[in-house]
Formats: structure tokens, sequence, C-alpha cells
């Protein structure tokens, strides 16, 4: 089943993580396996957050030298970060095996994120000035407590509670997913796409990468290559709609912008709420209420509908 | 089955007749209700086995704001066992199955939005809400009547079968799919399949719908004063008559619907009956049995 969110706020920054905690916690009963966050904040010019895992959390469990070679893939990165020319500004570690850079780097972060995947047991999972990935198994609350998301301030935000159906219950398959190796776009997904393979295939022969066997991976992967050959980001969902089969409704972050696709045939939920400071929107309307407990004007969107807002 | 024979029907089935709502004798249990263009809607006395005998003067307010939707559905219960017979919802906060499975008379109002399944299964209540509600709103109503003010999400009163479904704002996707009696009256515009597989009863659109409107329809009904995106399979436009025009007045009125282009804009769809195999061999199975 699996429940999305998003929200943008057009009149600054506030507490982004917070809400959609809240929004999330909301939506549990639609996935209990894992939650994500994507959340965009304040960004500083030439400096770059790298969210990154070094481990499965499952490894933890089944692997006794797990630590130590946790600790061997980190100075890897480490090393490799000098080698780059990327100044380490900060390094935090919310769990045993995720970590979060503050770099300060003036190079192709393409090339840096690509280098740090060839560690092995590294996945970067996400570059950018303002965006932020957080996914972990567990449900809203526990992932934003152990991520420290409470006091997040940013200006939008995207999420995603995972009912696991087409893989497995691991943070690789957990969303959102960012459209690597494109900083600051991110995407979570309701519903199943059931051309995978063959559009997995040809974003392959185009030179993309797959890190999981999650079918909305390709909605990231395949973002990103509309977006490279020079798309918009409503061009790109709209496309999506006759390329992509399936029963699907997404969303899509980027650093500015906040867009979503129905498919043609409508059978994945979505709720709107639409005002001049603030959109949000989500599966269900129980999650909008966390944000405006009093009485709104919402609305569905139709089949084949796209919709992109600016913050 | 044959047809009746137009001579043994009373002058008000023959009104039915030429609306087009008996052109076949479906199996299953069905409700006619007759109408009179200048009488208010009648008073149907209602009491279903078990039903609790309440008294509409007697008025009680539920604060759902704290409650979970179970707790709300069983104090509705308990008041209606108390001899309540209005009630007030207040804070549903656009939570889940809402007031689900209320087989009595009362007169319920809803202030504020319903998530998805709000009022499934009911027969018998007169319901007003004031905000929206999510999808599968009113799924399996038996009767009664319920007015929307806002707008609706999809599988708006999906498999209906009796009472008026009344939603004065837009709705979604598959409005009354596989509905098979009652009304559903739409004051704005309506999602893709609106009225798939639909097998009795009538729709009313007042703006547009989305494409494959009636797709794959048995039978019934679909007034649009608007304009379809596209027709489904099976469905094909019908002729208006002054029983439909008069039907659409007195059903628009009742609800305080002004539709943009009036009554006259309105265009009837019915099933073009070409996908039937009700009651008949599969031509496969034809060959076997010949």
């Amino acid at each position: 089943m699996c429940g999305i969110a998003g929200v943008i706020h057009r009149d600054g920054a506030t507490n982004v993580g917070r809400e959609m905690t809240a929004m999330l916690r909301s939506l549990r009963h639609r996935g209990p396996d894992s939650t994500g966050f994507a959340v965009y904040g304040v960004s500083t010019p030439d400096e770059y957050v790298m969210r990154l895992k070094l481990a499965e959390r499952e490894d933890l469990d089944k692997d006794h030298h797990i630590r130590k070679k946790i600790r061997d893939r980190q100075a890897e990165v480490d090393v490799l970060l000098a080698e780059l020319g990327a100044e380490t500004l900060e390094v935090t570690e919310p769990t045993a095996y995720a970590r979060r850079y503050r770099l300060r780097y003036p190079g192709d972060t393409r090339r840096l994120a690509t280098d740090i995947e060839q560690i092995e047991g590294a996945e970067v999972l996400s570059f950018g000035s303002a965006l932020e990935l957080i996914k972990d198994l567990g449900d809203a609350t526990d992932v934003s407590a152990q991520y420290g998301l409470g006091t997040f301030r940013g200006t939008h935000a995207i999420g995603h509670t995972r009912m696991a159906t087409e893989s497995d219950v691991d943070i690789r398959s957990a969303h959102p997913y960012w459209a690597y190796p494109y900083n600051d776009i991110s995407v979570v997904h309701n519903g199943q796409i059931t051309n995978y393979w063959i559009m997995r295939r040809e974003m392959e022969r185009l030179g993309h990468r797959f890190m999981s066997n999650c079918d909305s991976e390709l909605l990231a992967v395949y973002t990103a290559n509309n977006l490279e050959q020079g798309a918009t980001l409503e061009d790109s969902l709209r496309a999506s709609i006759k390329e992509i089969d399936g029963v699907f409704t997404y969303v899509v972050a980027t650093e500015n912008e906040l867009g979503m696709a129905k498919d043609t045939m409508a059978a994945k939920p979505m709720v709107l709420y639409e005002s001049d400071n603030l959109v949000a929107l989500a599966s269900e309307e129980v999650a909008i209420r966390t944000l405006l407990p009093h009485e709104i004007d919402t609305s569905d969107p139709y089949d084949e509908e796209v919709r992109v807002w600016q913050r | 089955m044959a047809e009746v024979a137009r001579g043994e029907l009373s002058a008000q089935e023959l009104l039915s007749h030429e609306m087009g709502m008996h052109t076949e004798q479906l199996g299953g249990r069905s409700r006619q209700a007759f109408f009179d263009i200048d009488l208010e809607e009648p008073h149907h006395g209602f009491s279903l086995p078990n039903a609790f005998d309440v008294d509409y003067n007697k008025r009680a307010e539920i604060d759902a704001a704290e409650l979970s939707p179970n707790a709300v559905n069983l104090r509705i219960r308990q008041l209606m066992k108390d001899g309540y017979g209005t009630i007030v919802i207040k804070n549903p906060g656009a939570k889940h199955s809402i007031a689900v499975g209320i087989l009595n008379r009362l007169n319920l109002i809803i202030e504020g939005s319903l998530g998805y399944f709000g009022l499934g299964l009911i027969d018998g209540p007169n319901v007003r809400i004031s905000g929206r509600v999510g999808w599968s709103c009113a799924e399996n109503m038996m009767s009664g009547t319920i007015l929307i003010e806002k707008n609706a999400g999809s599988q708006f009163g999906a498999a209906l079968r009796g009472g008026d479904l009344v939603c004065k704002g837009d709705v979604g996707s598959r409005t009354g799919i596989d509905m098979k009696g009652g009304s559903i009256i739409v004051g704005g515009d309506t999602g893709a399949f609106t009225g798939f597989m639909m097998q009795r009863g009538r729709m009313v659109i007042c703006g547009n719908a989305g494409k494959n409107l009636g797709d794959s329809m048995y039978d019934g009904t679909i007034y649009i004063g608007g304009e379809p995106q596209s027709l489904g399979v099976d469905a094909v436009w019908a002729e208006m008559t002054e029983l439909d025009r008069q039907w659409l007045t007195r059903k628009l009125r009742m609800y305080d619907i002004a539709p943009k282009g009036g009554i006259d804009a309105f265009r009837k769809i019915v099933a073009g009956k070409q996908l039937w195999n009700y009651d008949n061999l599969e031509p496969t199975e034809k060959k076997l049995v010949l």
C-alpha cells in the first residue's frame, strides 16, 4: 500500500523535519516496514551535505566484524575525500552504520559520489546543497528520533512509509530515492511499476546504476535521466505517465520545487491542500490534518494530473 | 426473461418504462420509488428488524477529536439505542470509517470532513456533511440521503444500492462504480471511469467527466450537464425526455444545486447493451449446448 507525503512552504524555512515526522506518523498504517524522509534545508554556497550508509542494519546482527568494517570503510571515505580535495567540515554518526558529512568541495560532485560508491559497502543516500535523505527500518517516530529530525529547519520535504510488496525489507529498498548522481533530487512513490525491468534495462544501457531491486528506484533514475537531457521537472513528470506502466502516484522534490504525478488509472490516492504559503499533499487527509487541524478545503488530483510548485 | 406486457402496467409503471428503467428484468431484489413532480419527497416510515426507535427531537453531540473511529461508531450506536434521533459529530478530523453500518433512521450531522470509507453500508440515515469525504464514501449504501458540501474522493458511492448520495463539489475517479440502484448527484466535475460497470440507478453530473464515462455499464442512466472527456465502451447517448427533465429539476431543487447551463444543458447516457451476456450463454458455451 505505502503512504507518501510532501510539504512545501513558500514563505521561508520552518521546522519541516517535525512536520514530516507528524505526517508520516499518521500514515503508519499504510506501511510499517520502513520510513524515509527527504528534507530540504537552507543551503550555503559551496557547501554540500552527503548522507551515506556504510552497512545495512541487519549486518549488525549477522556479521561479528561489521563494526571494524564500518570503521575501515569510513576511513577509506575520509582518505578519498581528502584526495579529491574536499574539505570535511563536520561528520556526525546518527547510527552505527549511517554518516552525515558536511563538505566544502569545488569539484565535480557527480564524480565524488561515484568514487565513494566504489568503496565496498558504501552507498551514498543523498548529495546536495539542500537535500538530506534519511531512511531506515521502523516507524516515523523511531527514525526521526534516531536521526534527530525533530529540529530540522527547511522549506520543503517529502516522505514515505513503506509496505514492502516488490522487494525486501531493508534500507536499500526504502524510499525516498535520490536521483543519483544529481544533487538535491529525491522521489517517493506509491504503487507498482509493471514495465520495471524493460525500463531498467533501458536506463542501464544509458549508463545509469541501480542499487536495489525496488521498482520505485526506477522513478528516481528515470527523473535523473530526463533532467540530464534538459527536461524540466514538469516535462519529466508528464512523460512518465506515457512511458511508465502500472499504477502509481509519486512525488518528486528538487532544491526549489515539489512535483507530483498520478497515473492514467488514478488508482493510488493523493489528497492535496493548497494555500498561498503552504502546499501539503499526502496519501490520506489525516496526514495533512497533522499540520492543519482546523477545517480545510482539499481535493483529489485526477488521473494523469501533474502538478509542480515552487518554494 | 420476457418483458412484462405494457397493458399490464399501471400508469406509474408506464412512466418508469418510458424513462428506460425497466427495459429488462434482472434477477435479484430491487425497489422502485415513484414520484410526482409537484410533491415533496415522501417520508418512508423506516423500520428494519432490530432498528432502534429514535426521536428526531432528541439531539446529542459527539466530539470525535480524541476518539478512535471505532469509539465514535460505538458512541453513535449507543445514542441511537438511547433514542437519540439527531446526532452531531464534531471534529471528525478526516478520520477513516466514521459512521459505518448504521441501519437506522437518523439525522446525522457531521461538522467537518471524513477520511476513507465513511458512511459505508448504511441503510436509512439522513446525513449532512459540511466538509469533504475521502475515498469510498457510502460504499454499498442501501437507503437514506447523504449531502456533502465540499469535494469527495474516488470510488464515491461504489456499489450503491439505494438512496441519494449528493456531493456539491468535485468527485474523484470511478464514481458509482458497480452501482446497483439509488442516485448519485455531483454538483461539480467527476473523474475517469465514472459509472464503470454501473448496473442500475441514476447518476447526475452537473460539470464535466473524465475519460471512459459509463464504461461497460449494464444498465442505469447517466445525466451530464458538461462534457465527458470520452465515453466508455458500450455507453451511448440517448434522447432526453420531458420526464428526464422533470426528474432532474426536482432532484436538483431538493438539494439546492443550480447547474451552470440549467436543466436544458443535460444530456443522457445509457448502456448500448452490446456487451451484455446476462442470462445468456457465452458463444463457446452455446456451441457446447447445441
